[in-house]
């Protein structure tokens, strides 16, 4: 079939026009990240100093102060809630993939009548607003309590890191070939032997990276906290009392009349913005070279 | 090679029948597997063969509304009786499968040395002399004595499934079932795995799963005729294939349809 030049080449154009317009989308969605990193960079660098990282907030009128107080408030409520949150998040995800698998012949088994809910839940757990969350802590815990605390903080995090842990390792473990847990089964192991040590193993490095992210995530949550861990001016990690967090005091920084105030909340967005780029590039790196091991 | 009176029997199926769910896909079927020998298993696609093969280690039951009933005696034992742990049994009836699946986060050695790894063997006086025996049982010690540290999965396809097999046999099990261990494989592949597996014999008891009737004439001692769930007979490999008792064998192994 001869094709005409003159199609060919309004083809060609065609093709160049469909091609520049998705680069363009490309560039459009990255260019927010970088304006905003540039933004703080300019704003805040020149906050970010040893008082930053070590004071806590000082009374208005005095001058200096820093995030020391909110850094280590987000670790204690980061921290309590990964520690109870993985654990949990991870036991639903090898029970709903190992466990309540879907049968393959007949009507559904009670497992899967039990892990189906359980999976819907989850799902509504991850999408619920995270104010919400905060809202619920607060009437559970708060108010029963009379008080703010780091420990409600922690609990509506863990609440958001919860769903997210759970999913994505049921997810992952049940992308692990259903021929590798009967090599294992088929060797004399126990069940759990098989689940921990070949298929949680092989599926590992994704299971972390799943991990980290929700970390990173929960990091820089802030409506959870408002009306749980509450913000605290001073240094407190008592499990008992308000504390304060970086996303917090960001905010009571930035609404201040204070021109300091600012700088330093500048500062403290550039800190949480560049603690959330490096647990997801130590994610992209520690994954990608699992990655490439496995399969070269 | 006839199946005399004086060998002894490893392995005994009394009306064997599997199901998933409510079908049935594998029909009462009585096998007996002689000590250091070699069974075949032979038949079309889906008629059982390999449904029955795993009921012989306990595995059929780990699918999702799986089930098995009748009798299958390990040493005379049952090993479908109430109480009896699957786990225990299936220590003593090692399988390699279809496709080669070692396991993807270890290296060739922890591969090999799995079974005893993760039953808390972790003496490298212990797993060093277990790793070199089963590699060498299995053909692949001298392709990967110097590279014990790699990743197993770095292993082209043939050598992959000898590694599988070197897994299988680490935790020395009397008995090795093996389903269509070669159908992955290239001919040469395949040669070399047909060749341990004549050595293999002399200690273990064996019984395969294969689609390749030249396979199962070549090296099998005993061969069974499976179709539609039943075993339609059994007997004496030079037997079956010369001078079949039932006419669906001899139109099967002379290529009129499967």
């Amino acid at each position: 079939m001869k094709v005409s030049p003159w199609f060919d080449r309004w083809r060609k154009w065609k093709s160049r026009a469909a091609l520049l317009l998705l680069v363009g989308g490309c560039g459009l969605a990255v260019l927010p990240l970088f304006a905003i990193l540039l933004h703080l960079i300019r704003q805040g660098a020149s906050a970010l100093d040893w008082a930053f990282f070590t004071q806590a907030q000082k009374p208005v009128g005095e001058l200096g102060g820093g995030m020391g107080h909110a850094i280590l408030g987000t670790l204690a409520q980061v921290g309590l809630a990964s520690l109870l949150g993985i654990p949990l998040g991870l036991a639903c995800g090898i029970y709903l993939s190992e466990f309540g698998a879907r049968e393959r012949q007949g009507a559904p088994g009670t497992r899967e009548r039990f892990a189906s809910p359980v999976r819907f839940a989850l799902e509504l757990l991850a999408s619920t607003p995270s104010i919400l969350v905060g809202v619920f802590v607060y009437g559970v815990i708060v108010v029963p309590m009379k008080k703010f605390s780091l420990m409600s903080g922690a609990l509506a995090l863990m609440l958001i890191l919860l769903p997210l842990v759970a999913r994505t390792s049921e997810e992952l473990l049940r992308l692990i070939p259903q021929h590798l847990r009967e090599a294992g089964l088929a060797l004399g192991l126990p069940r759990w032997k098989v689940i921990l040590s070949v298929v949680l193993r092989s599926a590992w490095p994704g299971v972390w990276a799943a991990i980290l992210l929700a970390m990173a995530r929960i990091a820089g949550e802030t409506a959870p906290l408002v009306l749980t861990s509450f913000g605290n001016p001073s240094f407190s990690h008592a499990w008992d009392q308000p504390s304060a967090s970086l996303p917090l005091q960001i905010y009571t920084y930035a609404i201040s009349p204070f021109e300091e105030w600012h700088r330093m909340a500048w500062a403290g967005a550039l800190t949480l913005v560049l603690t959330v780029l490096v647990l997801n590039a130590i994610t992209r790196i520690s994954g990608g070279s699992h990655e490439r091991r496995r399969h070269d | 090679m006839s199946v005399d009176v004086t060998t002894k029997i490893e392995l005994e199926t009394i009306g064997l029948q599997a199901y998933f769910g409510a079908v049935r896909a594998v029909h009462g079927v009585s096998l007996r597997v002689p000590r250091h020998q070699l069974t075949a298993l032979i038949g079309p696609s889906g008629c059982g063969k390999s449904t029955f093969i795993r009921c012989l280690n306990r595995l059929h039951e780990e699918t999702p509304g799986a089930r098995a009933e009748g009798q299958v005696l390990l040493e005379g034992e049952d090993i479908y009786r109430r109480g009896v742990d699957p786990v225990l049994i299936r220590r003593r009836i090692g399988m390699v499968f279809q496709r080669p699946n070692p396991f993807p986060a270890m290296s060739i050695f922890e591969n090999v040395a799995s079974g005893l790894i993760l039953a808390g063997v972790k003496d490298r006086r212990v797993l060093d002399p277990v790793v070199e025996r089963s590699l060498k049982q299995a053909a692949l010690w001298d392709e990967v004595k110097d590279q014990l540290k790699k990743p197993g999965t770095r292993l082209s396809g043939g050598q992959q499934q000898r590694l599988c097999i070197a897994r299988a046999l680490a935790v020395d099990p009397p008995v090795l079932l093996m389903d269509e261990p070669t159908s992955a494989l290239d001919p040469i592949s395949t040669a070399r795995v047909e060749e341990l597996l004549i050595d293999l014999k002399k200690s273990v008891t064996v019984v395969m799963v294969t689609h390749n009737m030249q396979q199962a004439a070549r090296i099998s001692d005993q061969t069974a005729f499976f179709l539609m769930g039943e075993m339609v007979e059994s007997g004496a490999t030079d037997a079956v294939f010369t001078n079949p008792k039932d006419s669906r064998t001899e139109q099967y192994i002379t290529g009129r349809f499967g």
